[in-house]
């Protein structure tokens, strides 16, 4: 006989089916690393350049730190949030759109572990991302890590969330379309917007208080008190933001996972 | 379906085949009843259904990222198998896979995409295996290799699942059909059942004249001058129009026998071809 009787399912098959689909998933961006790493750590630089040469001496950012030394993690986060964005939610609209997304559906794997996979596969990409970026400003300025536990806390909660987030544009969006504009026209904005160029204390009141209601303001702010143990918002509060918000989005993506939205008709 | 069988599913375009393959699978989720492969409830105890099953799907979808081997690597371990280079092996040798294993998949021919998701399905020996159109658009050397292997694993002890609208593939391979029509089973009995409840025998026939002589057993379906075409009932009808052919000292110059097909049962079944 060529088959197996029929057994129970073992513990063990389902670590290996998530193993497996976190390594699919990491090893795909890894592949076409000049597209997916490369070129962003490029373009990074490039803003720093373009940026610190334009603005420097002329945005007040914090006092003792120039605003090229600012503008790194600003740059760093933003890599980690939209190349983690990125993997989530191009791998899954290209896989349903190709077509080989059944190759994912047919076998046993729980909804659990299909979003396990996808999120730390988006995480491993923003990180490696963000880490490229850091090491190129290196040639720039000197790194200065006053507090770098708070630091890796928000680049992992944040690539964490932004992966998330992936997931479930992955999920909805049914064409390219749809997805470049969910990116171009809410993950962008939301990004630049959120004090990466600039620091909010220096915006009039009004502004400040939209900055607030962005999300990645506090990735961002957090992110950068790691770096010189100052922020406009307190880092402890920021970190519970993106905690929450990382629960909310998690609990929308397993729900949408474990009813089979537009994956299982 | 039991166990071991080569069953056919067949029915036109939009008669819910596709959808039934896609609910037993998982990949899509009935509204009322149940599925269960191998006593697994496709939903309840998903994690064994699937384990069960192999599907192989109608479309040649493919990875662009990785290579033969990679993908038949990657699908073992979705279905949690670790080791399976010797089956993997195996199975590219029974297919005749084993000289790309190392190729990207973008760079296969269609014919060998189709072959690689046969053994997508095969990686983690599932008892039961779905074929979704398997021959739709495929050159007649695959095909014939094809049933060949399908055959094998049947014997084997594999149940085989077929949907196709090949209707003499389904009448030469499978032991037992179910026709739909419009998402309701029109047909579920055995292939020799079957051809033997509803189908007739058709006579063609060419003589010296042009007109039968009456009265003529069985039904009329069409006359051009001396060329007739004769439905029969069975093969007593038979004997009964060649008797009359003979008593009125007809002399039939030509003559063809078509015997029961799946075709006509269907068209007959479900009102239209396919």
């Amino acid at each position: 006989m060529l088959f197996e009787k029929s057994k129970p399912y073992q513990g063990v098959e389902a670590v290996t089916s998530f193993r497996t689909l976190l390594y699919k998933e990491t090893l795909r961006f890894w592949k076409v690393s000049v597209q997916t790493v490369a070129a962003p750590v490029l373009t990074a630089l490039l803003y720093l350049v373009v940026f610190s040469h334009a603005l420097r001496g002329r945005v007040p950012v914090y006092d003792g730190v120039p605003y090229t030394d600012f503008l790194v993690p600003g740059l760093v986060m933003m890599s980690v949030l939209q190349n983690a964005f990125a993997n989530s939610s191009s791998s899954l609209v290209q896989s349903k759109i190709t077509g080989n997304i059944v190759f994912v559906l047919l076998p046993p794997i729980s909804y659990l572990e299909f979003f396990g996979a996808y999120v730390l596969a988006s995480m491993a990409r923003g990180l490696v991302v963000g880490s490229g970026v850091l090491l190129a400003t290196l040639w720039f300025v000197e790194l200065r890590l006053q507090a770098p536990l708070w630091a890796i806390g928000f680049a992992l909660l944040g690539a964490a969330l932004l992966g998330t987030l992936g997931l479930v544009a992955g999920i909805v969006s049914d064409k390219i379309d749809q997805m470049a504009a969910f990116q171009n026209f809410v993950i962008m904005p939301l990004t630049f917007l959120s004090g990466v160029f600039y620091s909010i204390h220096s915006l009039p009141p009004v502004w400040q208080k939209l900055s607030h209601a962005n999300p990645f303001f506090y990735m961002i702010d957090g992110f950068r008190y790691g770096f010189f143990g100052v922020a406009d918002f307190s880092p402890a509060a920021s970190l519970a933001v993106v905690g929450a918000s990382f629960l909310g989005v998690s609990l929308l993506a397993l729900s949408l996972l474990k009813s089979g939205y537009k994956l299982r008709h | 379906m039991e166990q071991g069988e080569f069953f056919g599913l067949l029915g036109p375009n939009g008669a819910g085949k596709t959808t039934l393959i896609n609910i037993i699978a998982g990949l899509a989720r009935a509204t009322s009843g149940s599925v269960s492969v191998m006593g697994a409830d496709v939903a309840a105890d998903y994690r064994r259904a699937r384990r069960m099953l192999g599907v192989v799907p109608q479309e040649l979808v493919f990875d662009p990222f990785f290579t033969v081997r990679e993908t038949l690597r990657l699908q073992s371990g979705y279905f949690g198998i670790r080791g399976n280079d010797a089956w993997i092996d195996e199975v590219m040798a029974h297919l005749d896979l084993a000289a790309k294993a190392d190729v990207n998949m973008r760079a296969l021919s269609g014919g060998m995409k189709r072959r690689v998701l046969v053994a997508q399905a095969l990686v983690h020996k599932p008892p039961v295996i779905v074929l979704d159109e398997p021959t739709a658009g495929v050159d007649v050397e695959l095909r014939q290799g094809l049933w060949q292997f399908v055959r094998r694993l049947n014997r084997d002890g594999h149940t085989v699942v077929l949907t196709t609208h090949y209707l003499e593939e389904a009448e030469l391979h499978c032991s037992r059909i179910a026709m739909l029509k419009a998402g309701r089973i029109a047909a579920l009995d055995s292939t020799r059942n079957l051809l033997d409840s509803f189908s007739g025998l058709e006579l063609r026939l060419r003589l010296d004249r042009e007109s039968l002589p009456q009265p003529f057993p069985g039904q009329l379906l069409f006359s051009d001058r001396s060329f007739f075409r004769v439905k029969l009932q069975d093969y007593r009808q038979l004997e009964d129009a060649l008797a009359r052919l003979r008593e009125s000292g007809v002399q039939i110059q030509e003559m063809e026998l078509q015997p029961p097909d799946l075709e006509e049962v269907f068209v007959r079944l479900t009102g239209r071809g396919t």
